[in-house]
């Protein structure tokens, strides 16, 4: 019946050439978007299936209950020697440090210079400024790496000299040419501009009708800052917080050159350490034999990793959408 | 925005604009006393930019306790002029002024005016209900923290005071610490009110304060208003010509930024002056 009637209204009908290319694009987006899931469900199978193959070879148990790791050479691997030891501890150790004091440096002055833009900067400067700080995100992280490697790291080893303050303050201890601090300052220059970018859209989305309700009241510029407008757009500042400590947990390159290879069980940042990304770079990038358990270590590290950077950013979402309800409800 | 009168106006039928007789309320005579005068505008000018003056030669008195009514179409420049009183206008880069305007004879364009200052004198009330997403108490509470001192029962006591004085407090004093984003709109706006008053301002602004609200939320602001003028001088920026005739005592006509009429709203609304005038409050244009 329908079919008939539609054949009599000749214009009513959608050509069929069109009808192709409806349906072409529709496998187009749909491949498109399963290949996305795909490759995501390749990368767990391999950074589970290999993880499972280790814990085979070295016991839950030790590798997260102990706080030693060091693990063999390529040729004491071939030789059929002792793997070594595998505590996670001094690589999530190693890893806190860096990202807790980037996260120090970072999130204050990423603050400071969020409210500088959006609430005090002059429209001339943040036009000026906004690229330059999307110029610092977009520098890679190997010209950072040697960045911190051959200015930050002699400047931490002046400051940290036999005798002077910051030797004390440290526990009586030089830094080497590697450490903790060299990468600390780096990284907390790399997630300056997440930080800053991010807090300065939640700074700038509070409504601008309170704002003017605080100066309404005799708010000067900075109460109003400080008891309205900061506190507003809180959440969308959090979320950004955790988006940058999870991109200075995340980070690799940098913190590799920087840091140095000695995995530690410290705190203290003028250490040498090594993080969970550093002990990757280190052994992917050299000849480690491809079976064993320091192979497999790596992906079990790699899985260790993606879990607390995988936490990390579901808390920072819930943040956000907690921000934009918000500021749905106000406008 | 240009025929209707807003959702206050349930009486006056479209196209008959111009409120009945009786529907006014003030019996405020024609000549207005130098000692009456509270806010003195003088040959007042305003620039959004150097080439873009939004106000030219206002000149204007407002008595003292009571309500003056600005009034004119979109773009007039009534929001600006009202802006003026409490310096909320430099808010916006690249304005700037000429003229004076003189509050209880202090000029708040003078040297030794802090803007910040004045605005805890000259309190305002916006078109949209903006109270911050705090709680009821800690709204009302924010003039107050930010200028004095002091102690818990008394900030209690403030609080009470000026939310009984927003015809509020009934409403909401099993509530005080909810948010205050949870209100009703009328609610909202009465909270507002409240928070202004708290810091006791001399003079009250505000901006087409019932627009986003119903007709019984606007009713009961303009109650509230009246109430208030015993003790400040409002000046109140309204699209709606019967809500000016219901609440202000004087009335002034702005036009293309400039003011092409003002006086008693009896006056302004039953034997207007000027052409204009006439053409607007019975709805030839808005």
């Amino acid at each position: 019946m329908v079919q008939a009637a539609r054949a009599t209204v000749g214009e009513w009908q959608v050509a069929t050439r069109a009808r192709y290319g409806d349906l072409a694009a529709r496998i187009l987006f749909l491949t498109a978007g399963l290949s996305v899931f795909l490759v995501l469900g390749f990368i767990l199978y391999v950074l589970v299936g290999n993880s499972l193959q280790f814990f085979r070879d070295v016991s839950i148990l030790e590798f997260f209950g102990s706080t030693k790791w060091q693990t063999a050479g390529t040729v004491q691997i071939s030789e059929g020697g002792d793997a070594g030891d595998f505590g996670v501890w001094p690589l999530i150790a190693g890893t806190m440090l860096v990202t807790v004091g980037a996260a120090v440096i970072g999130l204050p002055i990423g603050l400071a210079t969020a409210i500088y833009l959006a609430e005090y900067a002059p429209s001339r400067v943040r036009s000026f400024l906004k690229p330059v700080l999307e110029l610092l995100a977009g520098i890679p992280s190997i010209v950072f790496g040697f960045f911190a490697l051959f200015v930050i790291s002699p400047i931490v080893r002046d400051l940290t000299d036999e005798g002077s303050f910051l030797y004390y303050v440290f526990g009586q201890k030089s830094a080497t040419i590697f450490s903790a601090m060299n990468a600390i300052i780096v990284v907390g220059v790399m997630v300056l501009p997440i930080i800053t970018s991010l807090s300065e859209d939640a700074i700038r989305a509070v409504p601008k009708h309170l704002r003017e309700a605080s100066f309404g009241l005799g708010a000067t510029k900075w109460e109003t800052t400080k008891n309205v407008v900061v506190p507003s757009a809180l959440s969308g500042i959090v979320a950004s917080f955790v988006l940058g400590v999870a991109r200075a947990i995340g980070e690799s390159m940098a913190v590799a050159m920087a840091a140095g290879t000695q995995a530690a069980w410290t705190f203290n940042p003028i250490d040498s350490i090594q993080t969970m990304t550093g002990f990757i770079v280190q052994r992917t990038g050299g000849d480690t034999p491809q079976q064993g358990p320091v192979f497999t270590s790596l992906f079990a590290v790699g899985l260790t990793l993606f879990l607390m950077t995988l936490a990390l950013n579901l808390l920072a979402q819930r943040f956000v959408k907690r921000y934009r309800e918000v500021e749905g409800a106000d406008t | 925005m240009s025929t209707t009168t807003g959702s206050s106006d349930g009486a006056t039928a479209p196209g008959a604009r111009r409120p009945p007789t009786a529907a006014i309320h003030s019996t405020e005579p024609l000549p207005l006393q130098p000692e009456e005068v509270a806010i003195h505008i003088q040959d007042l000018q305003f620039y959004y930019d150097q080439d873009a003056q939004a106000l030219w030669d206002i000149d204007l008195e407002c008595p003292r306790h009571r309500i003056t009514a600005l009034i004119g179409p979109s773009g007039c420049g009534k929001s600006t002029l009202l802006r003026c009183l409490n310096r909320m206008n430099e808010l916006i880069d690249g304005t700037r002024y000429e003229g004076h305007i003189f509050l209880e004879g202090t000029d708040l364009y003078g040297t030794e005016v802090d803007p910040v200052a004045l605005r805890r004198h000259v309190g305002m009330v916006f078109q949209k209900p903006n109270p911050f997403p705090k709680s009821v108490y800690e709204n009302v509470a924010y003039g107050l923290r930010l200028h004095q001192k002091l102690t818990k029962k008394e900030l209690d006591e403030r609080v009470q005071w000026a939310l009984e004085k927003a015809h509020l407090w009934d409403e909401v004093k099993d509530r005080l610490d909810d948010a205050a984003t949870g209100l009703s709109g009328g609610q909202q706006q009465r909270l507002c009110i409240a928070r202004a008053l708290a810091v006791e301002p001399k003079v009250l602004l505000m901006d087409e304060p019932c627009s986003a609200l119903d007709p019984v939320a606007t009713q009961k602001i303009e109650d509230l208003m009246l109430e208030l003028k015993k003790d400040v001088t409002i000046v109140i920026v309204t699209h709606s010509m019967s809500q000016a005739a219901r609440v202000s005592d004087r009335t002034a006509f702005l036009y293309k930024g400039k003011l092409i009429e003002a006086g008693p709203t009896r006056q302004i609304f039953e034997a207007p002056r000027e052409d204009l005038t006439e053409q607007y409050i019975t709805g030839r244009f808005g």
